[in-house]
């Protein structure tokens, strides 16, 4: 019988099998922050035991980072307890070593799911872990990638094995093509609406089709780090040229013969045609419209043109409380068109959309644009140095700043704001990032997750618009 | 790792369905390097009035009389009886430190987020997993003041401490083992340290720019 890409990333990576199922899984790439890693690394020292083949580790500081300041040097992170995690990585880092590490203040720092990819740290066939949830973004590259907790970190640091037990396998078609300003994240969103956020849970989920094969690998970055938010650990594309052309002549990509070698093997990472999935879920490309949520889950989305839905129209007991609890927390009454929804801030940027190709889609709507005078912030955080520097070698943070964006430095920065971007309550964000839970991006914040041009298209109205019918 | 063997506890339900893990631990309180200290700023935004930060004395913060673990009849609750996907959302493991520095021992719930689940598992913290008409008829049964569950590991039973009711889980034999000895992962992985180099050294061979 056929196996799925899954089936195969799992098969080659299996140590050791238990009889119920349990295995040992040989990690190739271990990517480490300095939010998750430093009770790992003192677990590993506490025991006395050295890192396993610590050139497999590849490390960023980006969860604590600010996105202004650094001509002040590490003095910039003002926060004293941001300023002890991130010493306490790169003194974790000097201590057991790395294949790399790019801190605070290098020009290729950045969030760790943008540098992965942009060094060719990330690479076709590989197991991928990070104490990260949004470890599922390097999926794209088609390879088996997700997030892990410390304790894990630990495990994988010591070990190079993961224990685990293999998932179900999970294919999401999305045919024909998407219509024009319809991208990945709207794509994500869709289908998170349509399964919820416990659609993919157990599930490790491959995404395929015309309207996917199109994509770009920003775009396919952008869908495999939304899998989580529908529940799945692991979200992948197969290889193909797409792929290939990415990853030649970044700084880790093999080179010379072996990058022959490689492609050869890449180039059987997909699917076979008679491969069984468990759940097959199917959409229609130029059915999906630009996406905007309106609750406190990534599953509380509706289409732009729609309107905040009305809980009374829901059967669910258990569900339509949690309806009317978003609805209170952020503030909205049913049958609001999304249209008329006023903002106060505009966040774009994270691991989910801080590529060049998310910002060069903000850009091209903001030109010669102002933002609208109701909107306090409208920020854009690179998700790396390499990214800014390229954006500005294109005029874009010209652009954004004569509209009047904030250009920032990278970082994470308000998708989580574990650093001091973040909104204050009852503030109201369009934010290109991943999650709109409850206080994500500030206590009391309430945040519409969008695609970066919906973002930019908002900044610019001062609400939301159907970025479609944007001049 | 802590064992988990029997457990005999008050039961205090959190009636709302995919609490994320930001929820359980804001952000704010991750910046620790240190793996304790969780336990009073569980469900921080819902539990208090004020804003929390760290470093702030929790115990002179206002408290939301309105949330469930605030309510005297709780104190001392050990079991968490939950809706489905809770623990969706980010990788912190800092959410099962939280909800066991607070005193919780096992959560009951008709489902978890994947890595919440594993992560539990690893610091000794027990997620059952019931079906969605067993837990309904445990947040019925919950409005009884007082009342206590009985989780038997061994056994794989959640029962009512008079036994009128019992219900079975399942769960890995080697998640169980573990649990139910205390036993620690990593040693246990070391245990097949040759069969993991000898993988090594074959992927190695097969594979070269994965180890430059």
């Amino acid at each position: 019988m056929g196996r799925t890409l899954y089936d195969k990333l799992w098969d080659s990576h299996v140590v050791h099998a238990e009889a119920d199922g349990t295995a040992l899984l040989y990690i190739d790439r271990h990517l480490v922050h300095e939010v998750t890693s430093p009770q790992a690394f003192e677990g590993l020292k506490l025991a006395g035991r050295k890192p396993w083949r610590i050139g497999s580790v590849v490390a960023t500081a980006d969860h604590n980072t600010p996105t202004t300041g650094w001509e002040r040097g590490l003095a910039g992170i003002e926060d004293p307890i941001s300023r002890l995690q991130v010493d306490t990585l790169t003194a974790n880092i000097k201590e057991y070593g790395a294949k790399a590490y790019f801190p605070f203040l290098d020009k290729r720092q950045g969030i760790v799911h943008v540098i992965g990819p942009e060094q060719g740290a990330t690479l076709p066939g590989m197991t991928v872990v990070c104490g990260d949830s949004h470890t599922s973004t390097h999926g794209a590259f088609g390879c088996l990638a997700h997030g892990i907790g410390t304790s894990e970190v630990e495990h994988v640091l010591a070990t190079q094995c993961l224990v685990t037990k293999k998932m179900k396998n999970m294919r999401v078609s999305v045919a024909g093509q998407l219509g024009r300003g319809v991208t990945a994240k709207d794509v994500a969103l869709a289908i998170i609406g349509r399964i919820g956020t416990a659609g993919g849970t157990g599930c490790a989920v491959e995404f395929t089709g015309s309207a996917i094969r199109a994509l770009s690998m920003e775009g396919r970055m952008t869908l495999c780090n939304m899998a989580i938010e529908a529940g799945a650990r692991a979200g992948m594309v197969a290889v193909d040229d797409t792929t290939i052309q990415y990853l030649q002549g970044r700084p880790f990509s093999p080179v010379a013969s072996e990058w022959d070698q490689a492609v050869a093997t890449w180039k059987m990472l997909l699917s076979d045609a008679d491969a069984k999935f468990d759940h097959e879920i199917k959409l229609e490309g130029q059915d999906i419209a630009p996406q905007v949520t309106w609750g406190t889950s990534p599953e509380m989305v509706v289409s732009v043109e729609a309107g905040v839905p009305d809980p009374e129209k829901e059967k669910d007991p258990v569900k339509r409380e949690g309806m009317e609890r978003a609805l209170a927390y952020m503030g909205l009454k049913p049958r609001t068109p999304i249209q008329e929804i006023l903002l106060d801030k505009v966040f774009i940027g994270s691991c989910t959309n801080s590529r060049i190709e998310d910002l060069r889609a903000a850009a091209a709507v903001a030109k010669g644009k102002r933002v609208a005078a109701n909107i306090k912030v409208a920020m854009v955080v690179p998700g790396s140095g390499l990214v800014k520097a390229q954006a500005e070698k294109e005029g874009l943070d010209r652009i954004f700043r004569e509209s009047g964006f904030e250009w920032r430095e990278p970082g994470c920065s308000m998708c989580l704001a574990m650093n001091a971007d973040r909104l204050e309550p009852g503030e109201r964000c369009a934010s290109t990032s991943n999650r709109n839970f409850e206080g994500r991006q500030g206590a009391g914040g309430r945040t519409h997750l969008v695609s970066p041009a919906m973002a930019a298209a908002a900044a610019i109205a001062g609400h939301f618009v159907d970025v479609r019918a944007w001049r | 790792m802590e064992k988990f063997t029997v457990l005999n506890a008050l039961v205090a339900p959190l009636d709302r369905a995919n609490v994320d893990t930001d929820a359980i631990i804001p952000k704010q309180f991750l910046k620790s390097i240190k793996r304790s200290g969780y336990g009073p700023n569980l469900f921080d935004a819902w539990r208090y009035l004020d804003i929390g930060q760290p470093g702030m004395n929790d115990a002179k913060r206002p408290l939301n009389p309105d949330f469930i673990l605030n309510q005297s009849r709780y104190q001392g609750a050990e079991i968490l009886l939950v809706r489905k996907n809770f623990g969706c959302g980010s990788s912190r493991e800092h959410a099962p430190w939280a909800l066991q520095q607070y005193g919780f021992k096992c959560v009951i719930g008709p489902s978890y987020g994947d890595i919440f689940f594993n992560n539990s598992f690893k610091n000794g913290f027990l997620p059952v997993v019931l079906s969605e008409a067993e837990v309904d008829g445990l947040f019925y049964d919950c409005a009884l003041p007082g009342f206590r569950l009985v989780v038997d590991l061994e056994r794989q039973t959640v029962a009512t401490t008079d036994g009128s009711k019992s219900y079975k889980f399942d769960i890995d034999a080697s998640r169980r083992n573990s649990l139910l000895n205390g036993l620690d992962e990593i040693d246990l992985t070391l245990r097949h340290a040759d069969e993991i180099r000898a993988f090594e050294a074959r992927r190695r061979e097969q594979l070269p720019w994965l180890f430059r």
